[in-house]
């Protein structure tokens, strides 16, 4: 699982793009692509290198705060380690 | 039945090529179609596909670095926020040219590898292009590009995995790709020598999927099953005229790379009506859409909106008709034509017929690739 200090940032290889079909975001990689949940495409969209795991969850906590904050934390983690185990996003050192 | 939505334009700029590949995936009369797209009209396509929904594209041929315009074409693709992906035998790159594709927008380099000695990879390139290719691949890493390696596997090979591994681990590679020889085009002309056998794929599969589960995080790594060995086909190109669009470097728009080849279609050009026009009406298109072609076993088959019946070049080159059920399907009428070339394959010897006289094709036991094979008007 990836530490709450990390600051993950999206692969040289990923390109994040709005698709105008659906006003949905893709992440495209080689030969592949994924379409994101607004939730999921908010954590992406701070995938920039520049913020904490911690700060990620707090952002989303913040923004969806009708759901407990538990439930969130579970989801970003999991996204983030889903991201990680396919090389699509990078942690900082 | 009109298209679906496609993700991926396949963009085969032009069928030259440095390289004579004994499986490339060019048609066997590749010699007869011309490049005759020029850059305005590539562009337009690019245009037209992005907005019938196109989100990928792979700019492809031949080679496609033999293009002069391909900066402006990956311009275009960058202000269309495709992402681009260059699959290329790097052999005519320079480290300049990389540098300013990446400037244009870039998203990945695929760089073909056809082994991991120069001896091997140029036995089946037919070229000595190993020494270069590695210089290229270096700098494609050095510009920050990302790099796939592609490396084809057979029976020449497949015993090579895990020094496959170690060198994309060594060039620092994002991707692997182990994709075995799937037996169309000059691979079917080659297959006897070319295909593996049910152990040789066994082990490589193993090392492979060790690999995968070590460098997760790190290298993605693919392992790609030849046809010949599964049990139900693969969903070929997923779905005939689905979610790939691939346009020919005559301008024909395709579902894919040797669609062309079979008889009694009509394709159309981009020179002559709209893509979006083409993709949805094209008469040929829409030959092998949904489920109306199918005969049995697939018509009746719970299978047959997951595999959509297989490759139909596949099904014609092996069996004549190109509606019949892929006979790589255990349940295929003809699949005993699969059987037999793996038994072949498991009686033939392991070393190749002629390693000895690695580049003299007429003294070797393997077809290369040639526009000379199948001159134009033959």
């Amino acid at each position: 699982m990836m530490p709450q200090e990390a600051r993950p940032r999206l692969a040289p290889k990923v390109r994040l793009r709005l698709d105008q079909k659906t006003n949905r975001y893709l992440l495209l990689y080689p030969e592949k692509g994924m379409q994101l949940n607004p939730t999921a495409a908010d954590i992406v969209q701070l995938c920039t290198g520049e913020h904490t795991v911690a700060e990620i969850i707090s952002r989303l906590a913040e923004k969806y705060s009708s759901q407990p904050r538990e439930v969130i934390e579970r989801e970003v983690l999991s996204f983030l380690d889903a991201l990680s185990e396919r090389a699509l996003v990078r942690t900082e050192p | 039945m009109s298209g679906s939505r496609p993700y991926t334009l396949v963009a085969e700029l032009t069928y030259a090529c440095p390289l004579r590949c004994v499986y490339c995936s060019n048609p066997v009369d590749y010699g007869r179609h011309a490049d005759a797209l020029d850059t305005d009209a590539w562009l337009k396509v690019l245009r037209d596909a992005e907005d019938l929904g196109v989100v990928q594209l792979n700019l492809t041929g031949g080679e496609p670095l033999l293009r002069k315009d391909l900066e402006a074409l990956v311009a275009e693709a960058e202000r269309l926020q495709l992402y681009t992906n260059l699959i290329t035998s790097g052999i005519p790159a320079t480290r300049e040219r990389l540098a300013r594709l990446r400037d244009l927008g870039l998203d990945n380099v695929q760089i073909s590898v056809q082994d991991v000695t120069a001896a091997g990879a140029d036995r089946i390139a037919g070229r000595h292009t190993f020494e270069r290719k590695l210089r290229v691949a270096r700098w494609v890493k050095e510009l920050g590009l990302p790099l796939t390696l592609n490396i084809v596997l057979h029976r020449e090979n497949l015993g090579h995995v895990e020094e496959m591994i170690a060198f994309a681990e060594a060039l620092d590679a994002d991707r692997l790709e182990l994709a075995n020889t799937q037996y169309l085009g000059w691979a079917l002309v080659n297959r006897s020598a070319l295909l593996p056998t049910a152990e040789q794929l066994a082990e490589a599969r193993e090392h492979a999927a060790a690999a995968r589960e070590r460098l997760k995080g790190r290298m993605e790594i693919l392992f790609v099953t030849p046809d010949y060995y599964v049990e139900r086909p693969k969903a070929c190109m997923d779905g005939w005229g689905r979610r790939f669009l691939l346009v020919s470097p005559d301008g024909l728009v395709l579902p894919c790379h040797l669609a062309h080849t079979l008889p009694g279609l009509t394709w159309e050009s981009v020179r002559q009506r709209p893509l979006a026009d083409i993709w949805r009406d094209s008469e040929a298109l829409n030959a092998f859409r949904g489920e109306a072609w199918m005969p049995e076993p697939c018509r009746s088959c719970d299978r047959r909106t997951v595999d959509f019946g297989g490759c139909r070049c596949q099904a014609y080159h092996l069996t004549g008709s190109a509606a019949a059920t892929d006979p790589t399907c255990s349940l295929a009428p003809h699949h005993g034509l699969i059987e037999a070339a793996r038994r072949e394959a498991q009686s033939a010897p392991r070393e190749p017929a002629a390693a000895a006289s690695a580049l003299l094709p007429e003294a070797s036991a393997l077809v290369y690739r040639s526009a000379r094979l199948h001159p134009a008007g033959e």
